[in-house]
């Protein structure tokens, strides 16, 4: 018999029944809510009159459409404040923790569930929102899910699905100075697309992504579903063990040595097959970033705009005020967004501080950071890290979402460009007519210090 | 959700083609959080005119025309993937759309909220809205278990996933169908090797 990829091992000891000539039904081990998809589920169970299952299960935070100043005032956003006060009654009534706003815990629900030890490998976790996929990086199924589906899982703690085709991307080799997992999986999804992982679960394989640190690996499992994935999965190793040790959730003493045992077991065996596969040389990366919207369009900084005949290309370029051929570099910048579930982590602030030191940022920029949790908001100030962005010029602010989605006051005006560490350039993602340009924290602090785009790899040399 | 089994009624022509789920459903209704009440504005920008009029050419507004089933043009439930789609041709009474083709996310939603969709030829669905229309009073038969279609037209048989044909007929969403199975998520949890 062939072998199993970590994603049939984790996949299959979750199934708990075969629908005859259906689908499966997909056993649930953590379930994370926020204010902005959860409120029609329960009224489904309310309609019903059933319970939620397995009130333990979940994990509550308000992210979404928090404001990332003053969160101790009262909430100005009547749509905000609203749905804020029926996630923290659904939450009390039901018996479900919630890491609401202000609280210690509070943040991006994807940045906060790996650093308190929610996260593990081998478990299915699922979201409604599709960056669940971040997850992965700790050889975990996960995925975002739709509203009906929530209420599925708040009323059995499963899912009805059919298991995903299984997709392989490999990089091996060294990476260049300055190339970080935002540059890696901008570059991957520039060269196959953001709809060659339709229908696949992916795993990604291969020395650069076993040598990267958790935050880097959660970056690039983020952005899975940006290629079209369901989900981006990475194998648990001594990396993944040595970050949850010690979490506020993490296994304790003899269970820790048992799941760690168990979690061991995980990793694709050498035979297993795959539905499809990518290699990729890491010596072919550079740093990125995007001229289009959509994140598949993206170029070498130091590189060109495609030049040819094609429809979205053309709308896409008109969207962003581009020509077909143009460098970027030396495009003046006037916002520059570090944060997201993307890179909003303390490591992605440790890079960008950094490069900041002792610089100034240029005097038309506004560049925003917003730490991911509050933990990332308290480490970064252990750290020291906030003074140095402070000094610089740039204006630090309280976790949440915040410009990923714009859905917050944190908006990119109409035709401004916004050097962003997220992960989404859509049309009118960061504001109405905002121009999206997704790129490292890295780039991003080098953007907000140079007041235009650089190429990195001749400041580093 | 209601059992289907078998129903004879009378049916609404609707012959247009690509309807898509902002026809059926314009996103400015998204905002309710729950799902009554999307009935009432089913093909709303259709049924009424920019005034607030009600658009009299309209089939909808036309009562020689009613019944629980809507035959539509081919590609029925493009677009957009929401699920409000499904819940406002079910709040509005519809039981079964019939057309040549079903957007897949449209099919899945409808098979989840009581709403069958029945996929017959052009041919047949041609023929079909044209007796429909110039008789209202045309009777269409679909019959779940035998999964056939049959009016004056003549008779066809159609397509329905195994698992989606046993929730019709019981009357079982994917929640209802999930909670049948509470016995054996329980058992599954306890003789997990691994618990969380
Ligand atoms: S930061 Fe952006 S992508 Fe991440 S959870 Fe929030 S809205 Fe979704």
């Amino acid at each position: 018999m062939a072998g199993k990829t970590l994603f049939d091992k984790v996949w299959d000891d979750h199934i708990v029944d075969t629908v005859a000539n259906g689908p499966q039904i997909l056993y649930i081990d953590k379930h994370l809510i926020h204010e902005v998809t959860s409120p029609q589920a329960f009224a489904e169970l309310e309609e019903r009159g059933i319970p939620v299952a397995r009130p333990d299960q979940i994990v509550a935070t308000a992210d979404h459409n928090t404001p990332t100043v003053d969160q101790h005032l009262p909430i100005q956003d009547t749509l905000s404040r609203n749905q804020l006060k029926k996630l923290t009654e659904n939450c009390e009534k039901h018996g479900i923790t919630l890491y609401g706003l202000g609280h210690e815990y509070n943040g991006i629900v994807h940045v906060i569930a790996p650093e308190l030890g929610v996260t593990q490998p081998g478990m299915t976790m699922v979201c409604g929102d599709s960056h669940t996929s971040t997850h992965g990086a700790f050889g975990t199924i996960a995925f975002g899910i739709g509203t009906s589906q929530v209420a599925q899982v708040f009323a059995s703690q499963c899912l009805l699905l059919t298991k995903p085709k299984k997709l392989r991307v490999s990089v091996n080799g060294e990476l260049k100075k300055g190339v970080l997992p935002k540059d890696v999986i901008l570059y991957i999804i520039s060269q196959i697309g953001t709809n060659a992982g339709t229908g696949y679960f992916c795993e990604y394989a291969g020395n650069v992504f076993e040598d990267m640190s958790m935050e880097g690996r959660m970056t690039v499992c983020n952005m899975s579903i940006e290629m079209g994935a369901r989900g981006g999965m990475i194998a648990p190793d001594e990396t993944t063990f040595s970050y949850i040790e010690g979490r506020k959730f993490a296994p304790k003493a003899a269970e820790w040595d048992q799941k760690v045992a168990y979690w061991k077991t995980l990793p694709t065996d050498a035979d297993a097959k795959f539905d499809k596969e990518y290699h990729f040389d890491a010596a072919d990366i550079a740093p990125m970033v995007t001229y289009g919207t959509n994140p598949g369009m993206g170029i070498k900084v130091s590189g060109r705009i495609p030049d040819k005949e094609d429809e979205n290309l053309e709308k896409s370029l008109e969207y962003m005020g581009f020509q077909k051929g143009e460098s970027l570099i030396g495009k003046t910048i006037n916002y520059v967004f570090i944060g997201s579930c993307t890179n909003s982590r303390i490591e992605d602030f440790r890079i960008a501080a950094n490069y900041v030191k002792g610089k100034q940022k240029a005097a038309h920029v506004n560049a925003w950071l917003v730490p991911g949790s509050q933990q990332v908001a308290k480490q970064l100030v252990e750290e020291g890290l906030d003074h140095v962005f402070i000094e610089a010029g740039f204006a630090l602010r309280q976790p949440g979402c915040s410009a990923c989605l714009a859905m917050n006051d944190d908006k990119i005006p109409r035709g401004e460009y916004c050097v962003s560490t997220s992960n989404r350039n859509f049309e009118g993602r960061q504001g109405q007519g905002a121009r999206t340009i997704l790129a490292s924290p890295l780039m991003a602090a080098a953007t907000a210090v140079e007041g235009k785009i650089i190429d990195i790899t001749k400041s580093l040399n | 959700m209601e059992k289907f089994t078998k129903l004879t009624e009378t049916a609404v022509p609707l012959p247009v083609e690509n309807i898509d789920t902002d026809q059926i459903i314009p996103a400015r209704f998204l905002k309710a959080t729950d799902k009554k009440g999307f009935g009432d504005n089913v093909f709303r920008d259709w049924r009424f005119n920019k005034d607030g009029s009600k658009n009299a050419d309209f089939v909808l507004n036309n009562d020689a025309y009613s019944g629980p089933i809507l035959v539509a043009g081919d590609n029925f439930g493009c677009g957009s993937s929401r699920e409000h789609a499904a819940w406002a041709l079910a709040g509005y009474g519809f039981k079964v759309v019939v057309s040549s083709f079903f957007a897949d996310i449209f099919k899945g939603n409808a098979l989840n909220n009581g709403i069958l969709p029945v996929m017959v030829t052009s041919d047949y669905l041609k023929s079909l809205l044209k007796t429909i229309k110039e008789n209202p009073k045309t009777k269409v038969t679909i019959d779940l278990e035998e999964q056939v279609i049959d009016s004056e037209v003549g008779q066809q048989s159609f397509d329905i996933d195994p698992y989606k044909k046993v929730c019709m007929i019981n009357g079982y969403d994917d929640i209802d169908y999930l909670l049948s199975k509470k016995e054996t998520i329980e058992t599954f949890e306890k003789e997990r090797k691994i618990a969380v």
